[in-house]
């Protein structure tokens, strides 16, 4: 569910956060903003969604007047040269949910920008005030960074300020300076229907595949989400897919997946071929040794991961389990 | 003595080979890297023995010689035929978040190989003191990289009963240390700045790092796993760039009353440019990331992927491709399975039957089989996962 204007700021209120609001018509750039607010005094803050090439996002919000480059910030992040580029707009709709014009770090609060990295200007800590959208840009509200760090602090963010104009060399003996800001965590979100579709097309049930895609999918997003949150152990208890906890569903899945590779077409071209005069038990056998050689590593994998997930939730029973039994005398 | 002198500096200066600089003016001449270190050369007769000994065919790494040096297998291998075990050990230096398939290259020849083959359990070191000390990170940085990386190192399908991973920074002291201690006593500053070349301007933490990565060979390193067993073999897979740390080791460890560890030795994995690009963690387009989606990864192969094949159709048809150079093929060769396959696309690919464009689909198909498979593996590692893997516990079935 997305946050409203109104909530940020009732938010706020409950957090006793100290700001002021100024409405005014709506603004798409900084110039047209400080046209209304630009006389109060306070920083004017310029924000940036972008994206690298591997999916993950980055709000960079700075002073106006700070100058940010794009390919020095690529590079600081570890992402080479021309590593980052503005995100599309139905990326800011969809993940920050805010529309074109009202980027700013407020719109961390949706849940669906979880993953989202902040980048905030050191600039900013010297200025009393600075001037944010609060996620519509038809009002502008000013409140000093120490606020801005406890509502940071609140949805559970750690606020790092960093100084944008810097150019330190990055090389083999000076990694990025600021590669802890790159998003971690498997991001494969966007593309893991690519991989799924594969499978579909080996002609494999359409539902499971799908579940398969989906398994996938929420485990790629629970990694993400524990290493966001550092705070509640509890929070971590995370419950691996289904696929690797319970027997049938974990049975279901091999049995998919040779279903998969015997409909699909590779197999019984390549059995056809040599094979016409062949009939019956021969054709059997045939089929059979090649399913054999072309399952076996992709379910000795499945296995693997099963046999590993159910050690991995016996040893932290045992655990549990020996320190419940310590009050005994 | 001056001629001499020079042609050898010529050499140097030509490829430098250590765990921190792989650079070379043109190819890599491994033969000559082979007489430098001292190691041998996996020949077809080793590999043969392998095969018989473990009664499986030889691994794909094996057969198309990407583990292609060793220091005394054929001594592990007489030791198991009379019975006698050994166990494993590997490592992996956590600078970067992003794993490449080239780093996965050790893990799935131990895993899906050595461990499986020989039923032995394994070790896995996490340097993440040794990058926080040459990259720069933060103490902090560096473990969570490791544990960020353990993850995709369990992705690739090691079995929690007989593998054991440590970082650094959590497991030195206790045993450990001691035989740290054994190992930097045996070392001299001299004979350290001469293995690794270090200067008067490195930081202490540099030299005195070395045994770090030595000690893991001797099994009363690890008590927990090996109490009792002080005269266990070990043997490490790793890339042919370590073998200065393990030439220190095998130095020391008859001093101190250990076996030598053994080694088995790989090249090194190209750049997708080609054999003289270097592959870069700060360059996503030099290599295809275990995160790549299958349309990144056709991409990557059809736009950066050097090629050997000729400029027009009509001239490759003629001369056919440049196996030497062309780099789809090469990747095919680490991760095609089947022989007869590769063979056959070398052929058609070489007399110019086959187009760049049909050689670079296939790898495109492979590539993308492989990543999808280990990224269902990732998905499905939780953090208790790498606890379980990385707690300091008895292996009872590590030998199965």
């Amino acid at each position: 569910m997305a946050y409203s204007k109104d909530q940020l700021l009732a938010r706020l209120k409950d957090l006793q956060i100290e700001f002021s609001q100024y409405e005014h018509p709506a603004v798409m750039t900084v110039e047209a903003q400080a046209k209304y607010v630009g006389n109060i005094g306070g920083g004017l803050s310029k924000n940036l969604f972008l994206k690298d090439k591997k999916h993950r996002f980055y709000i960079v919000s700075a002073l106006a007047d700070t100058k940010v480059d794009m390919k020095v910030l690529s590079q600081r992040l570890g992402l080479g040269k021309g590593g980052l580029r503005m995100a599309p707009e139905e990326t800011m709709l969809e993940i920050l949910k805010v529309p074109l014009g009202s980027v700013t770090p407020f719109a961390l609060v949706n849940e669906s920008a979880r993953d989202v990295a902040l980048l905030l200007d050191k600039g900013f800590k010297a200025q009393e005030r600075c001037f944010f959208h609060p996620l519509s840009n038809d009002m502008s509200i000013s409140l000093n960074t120490n606020d801005l760090d406890k509502f940071l602090k609140s949805i559970g963010r750690d606020p790092a300020y960093v100084d944008l104009e810097a150019n330190p060399a990055v090389g083999k003996d000076q990694p990025p300076d600021l590669a802890a800001f790159v998003p971690s965590g498997s991001t494969v979100l966007p593309d893991l229907p690519d991989p799924a579709s594969a499978v579909q097309s080996a002609g494999g049930s359409h539902v499971n595949a799908n579940n398969n895609c989906k398994a996938a999918t929420e485990k790629a997003i629970k990694p993400a989400k524990d290493v966001q949150n550092v705070k509640d152990k509890s929070a971590k208890a995370v419950n691996p897919s289904s696929s690797f906890t319970d027997a049938e569903k974990f049975v279901e899945e091999i049995l998919d997946r040779i279903s998969a590779k015997l409909l699909s077409e590779k197999l019984f071209m390549q059995t056809k071929e040599g094979n016409i005069a062949q009939q019956g038990q021969e054709l059997g056998n045939e089929i059979a040794n090649r399913l054999r050689k072309c399952c076996y590593p992709e379910l000795k994998n499945l296995a693997t991961i099963f046999k590993n997930t159910a050690y991995t939730q016996g040893f932290h029973a045992g655990k549990a389990s020996s320190l419940t039994q310590c009050p005994r005398t | 003595m001056d001629k001499n002198e020079e042609k050898q500096r010529e050499e140097e200066r030509e490829q430098v080979v250590s765990p921190w600089e792989v650079s070379s003016s043109g190819k890599i001449d491994y033969d000559k890297l082979i007489d430098k270190f001292g190691c041998q050369r996996l020949d077809q007769s080793l590999v043969d023995r392998v095969q018989r000994l473990t009664g499986r065919p030889p691994h794909v790494f094996l057969r198309r010689g990407v583990f292609f040096a060793h220091r005394d297998l054929n001594d592990i291998l007489d030791a198991y035929e009379k019975g006698e075990k050994f166990y494993l050990y590997t490592g992996r230096g956590p600078s970067s978040e992003a794993l490449h398939l080239g780093h996965l290259v050790p893990f799935m020849f131990t895993n899906r190989y050595l461990q499986d083959a020989f039923k032995v359990p394994l070790v896995i070191q996490l340097t993440d003191d040794e990058k926080c000390m040459w990259k720069n990170l933060s103490v902090e940085e560096s473990q969570r990289l490791a544990r960020e990386n353990a993850k995709d190192i369990i992705a690739c399908g090691f079995d929690v009963t007989k593998t054991f991973i440590f970082s650094d920074f959590d497991y030195v002291g206790g045993a450990f240390y001691k035989n740290m201690v054994k190992v930097a006593k045996c070392v001299t500053y001299n004979k350290v700045v001469g293995i690794f070349g270090f200067t008067g301007e490195d930081h202490i933490g540099k030299v005195s790092f070395p045994p770090v990565q030595a000690v893991p060979s001797f099994p009363s390193s690890f008590p927990h796993l090996f109490s009792g067993k002080d005269h266990l073999r070990c043997l490490i897979p790793c890339a042919i760039d370590q073998d200065p740390y393990f030439r220190m080791t095998r130095d020391v460890a008859p001093r101190i009353g250990y076996h030598k560890p053994a080694l088995i030795e790989s090249s090194f994995f190209p750049a997708l440019q080609g054999e003289t690009g270097k592959m870069s963690a700060s360059d996503p387009n030099s290599a295809i990331y275990v995160t790549d989606s299958a349309k990144a990864i056709k991409n990557k192969i059809n736009k950066y992927a050097f090629s050997g094949g000729q400029e027009s159709v009509e001239l490759h048809r003629k001369l056919g491709a440049n196996l030497e150079v062309d780099i789809p093929v090469k990747y095919l060769s680490f991760f095609l399975e089947d022989d007869a396959e590769l063979e056959h696309i070398k052929k058609e690919y070489g007399a110019g039957g086959m187009l760049t464009g049909e050689v670079k689909q296939r790898l495109a198909k492979v590539l993308t089989e492989l990543v999808e498979r280990h990224q269902v593996a990732r998905a499905a590692v939780t953090d208790e996962m790498v606890d379980a893997f990385m707690a300091v516990r008895p292996l009872p079935n590590m030998f199965d």
